[in-house]
C-alpha cells in the first residue's frame, strides 16, 4: 500500500474482471450489470431463439467441465510449484536460489502460448502421458513462476522478528516458516493467488490448440460443422464472463471475510 | 551472587564487521550461573548485536561464545539446542499475530519441547498467570497493550525453561506508563534465580537489580562493574559524561 494513495487515485491495473467496492453499494454496479446481464441474455438467446442458439448450448458444456478441470488442476500444481520456487528465491543457499531465479526469469521471459506449444510437445518427446495431463502440467509450470513471485513477496512482507522469535525459541528454519511465516504470509497471498486464478481460467482457452476438448475447442468444433460462427462465439465469450464474473465475486467475498477476521 | 557458580555465557574476543564498520570490537565477559548482567550504552554502541550473537541471531566474524558450554560460534553445534537454553525478549515483542495468547506459549513447546497440549497448556496457563494476564489467554495479541504483549512474550520463552533469558531493550517501544508492569515480571524472575541479560536504558532498573553492569560504546566494553561502583564512581570519562546526560 501507498502513502499517498489518498491523493493520488491508484489505477488498477489488476487481471481480472472489475471487482465491485463495498462502498458502491448502489444496486447497480457494473459486476452485477455484466454478471445477470449475461445470464438474462444467454436464456434470452437459448429460449428466445432456440433453433439457433440451443443446438450450441447443448454442445459445449462438456468443454466448461474440461476448461474447470484444466484450470482447478493448473492452479493447485502452479501453487506447489509456485510455493517452492518462491522458497527458492529467498532460499541463501546459492544453487537453490540460482535454480529458482532462473525459473522465474525464463519463464516469464516467454509467451504464454509458445511456452504451451514447447512443453506440451516436449513432453511428448520423452513421456507418454495424456493430453490433458500434459496441458495441466505446461500451464501449471508457466504460472508456477508468477505465483513464485507472489509468494517470495507475501514471504518477505512479514517482519523480520516473527522469524527471530520463533527461532530464539529453538524451532528450526524450517518448523518456523511452516508454523510462523507461512500461516500469515497465505493471508497476504491470498488476494493475488485469486487474481491469478481468475487470470488462469482465462488463460486456459489457450490449450483448445493442444487438442484437448475444452470449452473454446468445442465452440470451434461446433463452428466449424455448422458455419455458425458468430452465435457460437457469442456464446462461448457470453460463458467464459459469467464464470469469471462468478469466480471474481467469490473471491472478493473471500478477502472481505479474511480482513474482517484480522 | 554465588562466589563458585558456573559460567552459563562466555564472551571471549568477539568482534564483528559490517562490511569495513567494525560493530563489536574484542568484546569478553562471562555471565555466571543466577547472574544478572545489564548492557548499557549510547544507540549504536553495539549492545544489541552482542545480545543477539549470543543466541546465534547475529554471526561473529572472530571469537568464541559458549552458552552453558555449547560453542556458539562453531558451526557444527546444533544451534537450536542452545536457543531452546536461551530465551530472547524483544523490543518489538515479535508474538505470533496469527496464534493466540496461549498459542504462542505452546507453540514452542509442542513443536521443540514435544510436549503434549495438555502439558503445555497447563505449563502456559501457570504462566500466564504468573506474568498477570490469564484473562488474555483466549485474545489474539493485536488486542493487547505494549505492556501486555511483553508480558506474554517473557511467558512465552519462559515456557522453554530456558537457562538464561537475552531481554533487548524490552521496555523501549512502550508507552511509559506500561514499563512498570513489565520491570516487575522482570524483577519477580531476578529474584528467582533467573540467569538475565538485559540490554537497556531503565537505569533504575540496571541499579535496583542487576548483579554487573557493563558500559558499552564504540562496540567495545569501556566500564564493567558492579551499580554501585559504576552509578557512583565510574573510572571512565565516557561513562561519566553518558551518566550525566541520562540521570
Amino acid at each position: 500500500m501507498l502513502d499517498n494513495q489518498s491523493t493520488h487515485t491508484p489505477i488498477d491495473v489488476g487481471d481480472g474482471a472489475a471487482i465491485p467496492h463495498k462502498n458502491d453499494a448502489g444496486l447497480f454496479t457494473a459486476w452485477r450489470i455484466a454478471f445477470f446481464g449475461s445470464i438474462v441474455l444467454c436464456l434470452f438467446l437459448a429460449f428466445g431463439r432456440p433453433d439457433q442458439y440451443m443446438a450450441i448450448f447443448k454442445f459445449v458444456p462438456d468443454g466448461i467441465l474440461i476448461t474447470f478441470k484444466v484450470t482447478l488442476g493448473a492452479i493447485v500444481l502452479a501453487i506447489m510449484f509456485g510455493l517452492i520456487a518462491g522458497l527458492g528465491r529467498i532460499s541463501s543457499n546459492r544453487i537453490i536460489n540460482g535454480t529458482a531465479s532462473l525459473y522465474v526469469e525464463v519463464i516469464r521471459g516467454i509467451p504464454l502460448l509458445v511456452q504451451l506449444f514447447y512443453i506440451y510437445y516436449a513432453l511428448g518427446r520423452f513421456v507418454k502421458i495424456p493430453d490433458m495431463l500434459s496441458a495441466i502440467i505446461a500451464m501449471a509450470f508457466c504460472y508456477g513462476a508468477y505465483m513464485a513471485e507472489i509468494f517470495r513477496a507475501g514471504i518477505q512482507s512479514i517482519p523480520k522478528g516473527q522469524m527471530e522469535a520463533a527461532l530464539s525459541l529453538g524451532m528450526s528454519r524450517q518448523q518456523a516458516m511452516r508454523q510462523v511465516i507461512l500461516p500469515q504470509a497465505f493471508k497476504v497471498v491470498l488476494p493475488p493467488i485469486g487474481n491469478e486464478f481468475i487470470a488462469l481460467l482465462k488463460d486456459s482457452s489457450l490449450v483448445s490448440i493442444l487438442a484437448v476438448s475444452d470449452l473454446l475447442r468445442r465452440g470451434r468444433e461446433y463452428a466449424s460443422e455448422t458455419f455458425n460462427y458468430f452465435e457460437t462465439y457469442t456464446v462461448i465469450a457470453l460463458i467464459y464472463l459469467i464464470m469469471t464474473l462468478f469466480f471474481s465475486k467469490l473471491i472478493s467475498l473471500m478477502e472481505e471475510r479474511l480482513n474482517d477476521g484480522r | 551472587m554465588m562466589a563458585a557458580s558456573r559460567p552459563m555465557i562466555e564472551v571471549c574476543g568477539v568482534s564483528k564487521f559490517y562490511g569495513t564498520f567494525q560493530a563489536l570490537d574484542d568484546i569478553s565477559f562471562t555471565v555466571s550461573d543466577g547472574e544478572k548482567v545489564v548492557i548499557i550504552g549510547p544507540s549504536g554502541s553495539g549492545k544489541s548485536t552482542i545480545l543477539r550473537s549470543i543466541n546465534c541471531l547475529e554471526t561473529i566474524d572472530r571469537g568464541r561464545i559458549t552458552v552453558d558450554g555449547m560453542d556458539v560460534s562453531n558451526p557444527k553445534t546444533d544451534i537450536c539446542k542452545v536457543r531452546e537454553e536461551v530465551g530472547m525478549v524483544f523490543q518489538s515483542f515479535n508474538l505470533f499475530p496469527h496464534k493466540t495468547v496461549l498459542e504462542n506459549l505452546t507453540l514452542a513447546q509442542s513443536v521443540v519441547r514435544k510436549r503434549s497440549k495438555k502439558d503445555a497448556e497447563e505449563i502456559a496457563m501457570e504462566l500466564l498467570h504468573k506474568v498477570n494476564i490469564v484473562e488474555k489467554a483466549a485474545s489474539y495479541p493485536a488486542k493487547l497493550s505494549g505492556g501486555q504483549q511483553q508480558r506474554v512474550a517473557i511467558a512465552r520463552s519462559l515456557a522453554m525453561n530456558p537457562k538464561a533469558i537475552l531481554f533487548d531493550e524490552p521496555t523501549s517501544a512502550l508507552d511509559p506508563e506500561m514499563i512498570g508492569e513489565v520491570l516487575d515480571v522482570m524483577k519477580t524472575l531476578a529474584t528467582e534465580g533467573m540467569t538475565m541479560v538485559v540490554v537497556t536504558h531503565e537505569m533504575g532498573f540496571a541499579r535496583e537489580v542487576s548483579d554487573r553492569v557493563i558500559f558499552m560504546d564504540h562496540g567495545r566494553i569501556v566500564e564493567e562493574g558492579t551499580p554501585e561502583h559504576f552509578f557512583t564512581a565510574p573510572t571512565h570519562e565516557r561513562a561519566k559524561l553518558f551518566l550525566s546526560q541520562i540521570l
